[in-house]
Parts: C-alpha cells; sequence; structure tokens
C-alpha cells in the first residue's frame, strides 16, 4: 500500500536520506531499526510530510503523494504517532482525543469511546490536561489520538523512549490487538531491540540515510548479526 | 453619592472599551502570537465603515452591529492571506510589515476622505443622576462588552472550531499531523479578530472623533492590555482591562484626561515589571 523509491531528505544543505527503498504490505507491521542520527525520525517526518522530499517519491494506494501537504496526507489514512509525542497540553485528555476527529465532517463522539475500548487507562484521566500526564500516559494518549483519525497506516516513531517498562508491555499488547482487530499497517521506528522483535514481521536496518539490509525479527536475538547490520553494539 | 455613581460609570465605561478594543488583538496577538501595529487602523475602519454607512442613510445599529466587523473581517482576511500568512514567526518582519500596513490604510483613507473629523451622533440618549448627566450608551458599551466575552468564551470552549483553534496555536505541526489544515485557521481566526476590533471601531465611532489617525490612540493602549493580561486570552484581558480602565478614569478624574494616561502607562510599566507573565500568569491559570 505504501511504496518509497529512491526518497531523499536534506536539513538544509545537510543531506540526511540519501535513497531509502521499501515498500509496506497492506496490514503489515513493519520494523525499521538503526542508530541515533542514521535518519529514522527524518524518515516518518518526510513519509508525514513535515520535511520536503528533496528527491524519490512516495506512494499510497498507488498515487503520488511525494508533494502533498501534511493535512491531505492525514485524511487519506496516514497517522503519525511523533517522537516526543507532542501532547497538546492546555487541552484535556478528552479534548487532544477529540482532536483526532478534527478532519471528520461530523464529530463522532463514539469513535473515541471505541477506541478508549483499547486504552482503559486513559478513562480514568479524561478530565486532566495533557500536560499532567506521566510520560507513559502521554504514549498511550498520542497513540489513543492517532487511532481517532481512523488511519490506515500508522508510524510510530521510538514509542518507548523513555517509557516504563510496564507500559511498553502494554503498548506491544494494544498493538497486537489492534492488528487482529482491525488490519491496520504500521511503520515502527526504533532502537529497543525487545520491542521491535516482538512487534514486526520484517526488520529493516537503517544506517546513514539508506535502508542496509532486511532481516527477520527471530535474527534480533543474536547481538553480533545486530552489532555487525546496525553499527551499533548491544549491551 | 451622585458623584461616586457617575465616577463608577465611567469606570465601567473605561473598562469595556478597552475589553472591545483588546479583543480582537488578544487573539491575533494573544493566541497566534502577531504583533499587529495596524490594529488601531482596524478600529479606525471600523469606525469608518460605521460613519460612512450610517451618513449613506443606513440605519445606526446596523451600520455599528453588523457593517463594521463585518468589513474589517473582510479586510482582515485579505491581509492575512496577502501579507501575515508569509510572516508568521518572523517577529521582526510581522511588525514591520504591519507598521507599513497601518501607514498605507491611512493613506488610503485620508486621500478617499479626506483628513477632517466625521461623527455620528450618539444614539440613546441621556439620564441624569442629581446634578450630573450621563448617557445610556455608557451602558449599552457594557453590555456589548460582557456579550463578546461571553460569546469568545463559548465559541472558544464549547465549539469545534474553538478546540480545533486552540489546539493549532499550541501545535500547528501536530493539529497538521491529526487532519487541520493549520493555514486555513490561521486566516480564519485572523479574520475573527480583526472583525471584533472593526465592532470596537464601529461602537466608538459616536463617542470619539472620527479621523484617519484616530488608531494611533488605540494602538498602544491595546498592547500594553493584552500583555498587562497574559497568556488568558479572556480572563488576562477582562481583568487587565477592568484595572487599566479604573486607573486612567480614576486618575483622569483627579487630575486631566492627559495625565490620567501618563499614569495608566506608568502603572503598566509597573506592572509588567511585577507580573511579567501579565495577570493571567499569576492569577487565573489555566483558564482561557
Amino acid at each position: 500500500m505504501l511504496e518509497v523509491k529512491g526518497l531523499q531528505a536534506a536539513y538544509g544543505r545537510i543531506p540526511i536520506l540519501t535513497g531509502v527503498d521499501f515498500s509496506l504490505r497492506e496490514g503489515e507491521y513493519l520494523g525499521i531499526l538503526g542508530h541515533n542520527g542514521m535518519g529514522k525520525t527524518t524518515l516518518m517526518r518526510t513519509l508525514m510530510g513535515h520535511i520536503k522530499a528533496t528527491g524519490g517519491s512516495i506512494s499510497f494506494d498507488g498515487r503520488d503523494i511525494t508533494r502533498l501537504p501534511v493535512h491531505e496526507r492525514s485524511r487519506l489514512g496516514i497517522g503519525l504517532v511523533p517522537q516526543g509525542r507532542e501532547i497538546f497540553p492546555s487541552l484535556t485528555v478528552h479534548e487532544n482525543l477529540r482532536m483526532g476527529l478534527a478532519s471528520a465532517k461530523k464529530e463522532d463522539i463514539s469513535v473515541i469511546d471505541d477506541v478508549l475500548t483499547e486504552f482503559p487507562r486513559l478513562v480514568r484521566l479524561l478530565d486532566r490536561s495533557g500536560g499532567a500526564l506521566s510520560g507513559g500516559e502521554q504514549q498511550l494518549l498520542a497513540l489513543a489520538r492517532c487511532l481517532c483519525t481512523r488511519p490506515r497506516v500508522v508510524l510510530l516513531d521510538e514509542p518507548t523512549e523513555g517509557i516504563q517498562p510496564s507500559i511498553i508491555d502494554e503498548i506491544i499488547e494494544t498493538l497486537l490487538r489492534l492488528k487482529q482487530k482491525h488490519g491496520i499497517a504500521m511503520i515502527l521506528v526504533e532502537q529497543n531491540l525487545d520491542f521491535i522483535a516482538s512487534l514486526s514481521e520484517r526488520v529493516l536496518t537503517i544506517q546513514k540515510g539508506r535502508i542496509t539490509r532486511e532481516i527477520m525479527p527471530a535474527d534480533l536475538k543474536d547481538a553480533a548479526a545486530i552489532a555487525e547490520y546496525v553499527g551499533m553494539t548491544m549491551s | 453619592m451622585d458623584l461616586a455613581f457617575i465616577i463608577a460609570l465611567d469606570v465601567l465605561n473605561g473598562a469595556a472599551s478597552l475589553v472591545l478594543l483588546c479583543l480582537g488583538l488578544a487573539i491575533i496577538f494573544g493566541m497566534m502570537r502577531v504583533i499587529n501595529l495596524a490594529h488601531g487602523e482596524f478600529v479606525m475602519l471600523g469606525a469608518y465603515a460605521t460613519v460612512i454607512s450610517a451618513n449613506a442613510g443606513l440605519n445606526i445599529w446596523i451600520a455599528m452591529l453588523v457593517v463594521a466587523p463585518l468589513f474589517v473581517g473582510v479586510v482582515g482576511i485579505v491581509i492575512e492571506r496577502c501579507l501575515i500568512r508569509f510572516l508568521y514567526g518572523r517577529l521582526v518582519d510581522t511588525m514591520l510589515a504591519t507598521w507599513g500596513l497601518s501607514l498605507l490604510i491611512v493613506g488610503l483613507v485620508t486621500t478617499l476622505y479626506g483628513n477632517t473629523i466625521k461623527g455620528v451622533p450618539t444614539p440613546l440618549g441621556g439620564f441624569s443622576v442629581g446634578a450630573y448627566k450621563s448617557s445610556y450608551y455608557t451602558l449599552f458599551l457594557a453590555a456589548v462588552a460582557l456579550v463578546m466575552l461571553a460569546l469568545v468564551y463559548v465559541v472558544m470552549r464549547r465549539t469545534r472550531f474553538g478546540l480545533v483553534a486552540r489546539a493549532t496555536m499550541q501545535n500547528p505541526g501536530m493539529a497538521a499531523t491529526l487532519g487541520v489544515n493549520p493555514s486555513r485557521i490561521y486566516m480564519m481566526s485572523f479574520g475573527i479578530g480583526a472583525a471584533i476590533t472593526g465592532l470596537a471601531g464601529g461602537l466608538l465611532a459616536p463617542v470619539s472623533g472620527v479621523v484617519p489617525t484616530m488608531g494611533a490612540a488605540y494602538v498602544a493602549k491595546a498592547f500594553i492590555t493584552v500583555v498587562g493580561g497574559g497568556s488568558a486570552i479572556l480572563a488576562g484581558t477582562a481583568s487587565a482591562s477592568g484595572l487599566f480602565g479604573l486607573i486612567n478614569q480614576l486618575g483622569s478624574y483627579f487630575t486631566t484626561p492627559v495625565f490620567g494616561e501618563v499614569i495608566l502607562f506608568i502603572s503598566a510599566i509597573i506592572l509588567i515589571r511585577i507580573l511579567p507573565q501579565g495577570i493571567s500568569g499569576r492569577f487565573f491559570k489555566g483558564s482561557l
């Protein structure tokens, strides 16, 4: 459903993505593993449209979306849960979720109730302001808010960063349930090996702005091989 | 006793005028962070729209309450599309551009209508309290100020547009990620701010001399009130308007109107020194 060919992006004159190629199947969970500074977040932000591609193409369902503005990509069904979560701090949790319905023609609150059945932890926090939540709760909220937009593919950028292990397990379970129930596809960018291994069907490694190889999740147990593929040593 | 009542009315009048003057700026500057130095000229355009349409035979109420905000709202949207939208986040450029814009508007209006004072009679007549006289229009201004505060509150807190606007001002990138077109929300917010400012101009037309340069008298006052109010656009604007209205009117009463303004500006400087985040940075935290 998503086809990326020779994608390039840069910050000013500094090239970050130097030619990324991959494709994503309907309903597939794809992991992208890479070191800090290898272009993981840039890739996600370019797919969403926050960073303009300087070369290559992105197509979604056969339609070229390389030049489409962010909000139109969102309306096509691409959702991003950004690094750092970007909860609206002075809106309540419920208002944050309502923002997920912002592009729908009519605001249908039942969508929120629906999504909340997957996130029981958020239910008692609905009236709190988003800024008062813990990191883990914010991560759940960011994911729930993204799901309120009814995306067909979710781009998930380092969801485990600075989050307590109990919530990481909760996120894994929720994501696996979503895959079964709704057939949502996902691109997951991570440094956390366990997390990426328990969710992904395929894992790509990214190095210096390009995809270097494809590995099977089972191979992620082999620390020496990973060190060689990704260029990072695992502790 | 009568005197006290009349002074209280004056204070009410001062505060209400300030609320009306500042509410539009609270949206454009307080929420959108656009330093619009042409704010005074928006007021002037509202006043001119009222005077010209009333003198052409239109009902004065329609001229003030409908024509002025609609006209200035449309002008605001055109200005946002042609100028402001290229300058978001560029503070100094915005100041220069809107200052130039204010000179342009003053020049245009002077060319079209001349440099003379125009006016419309104050509607509603007056009443007397003992030996003193006041006008019902004062009470009307206060009522409109309250209605506008309530209206902006309801729109921002209770409607879908208000929610999307608040979220977009906090984080336009994330709002876009959720499918909102930030450019459209900015345009609409600017238009609403301009329309409210035009309404203020229309309402002040009967009680002030309408000349092309009248905006200069308002722009500084409006900015210090919004800055003094702080980040909560409604609670801040209302409380700062009340405080500065009180200081201005009492200062004018005990000294002269000119010195009253001086006292107002001095107290604003002191307030900002004591509360750098404005009144709502210390009180009314988390309110709108």
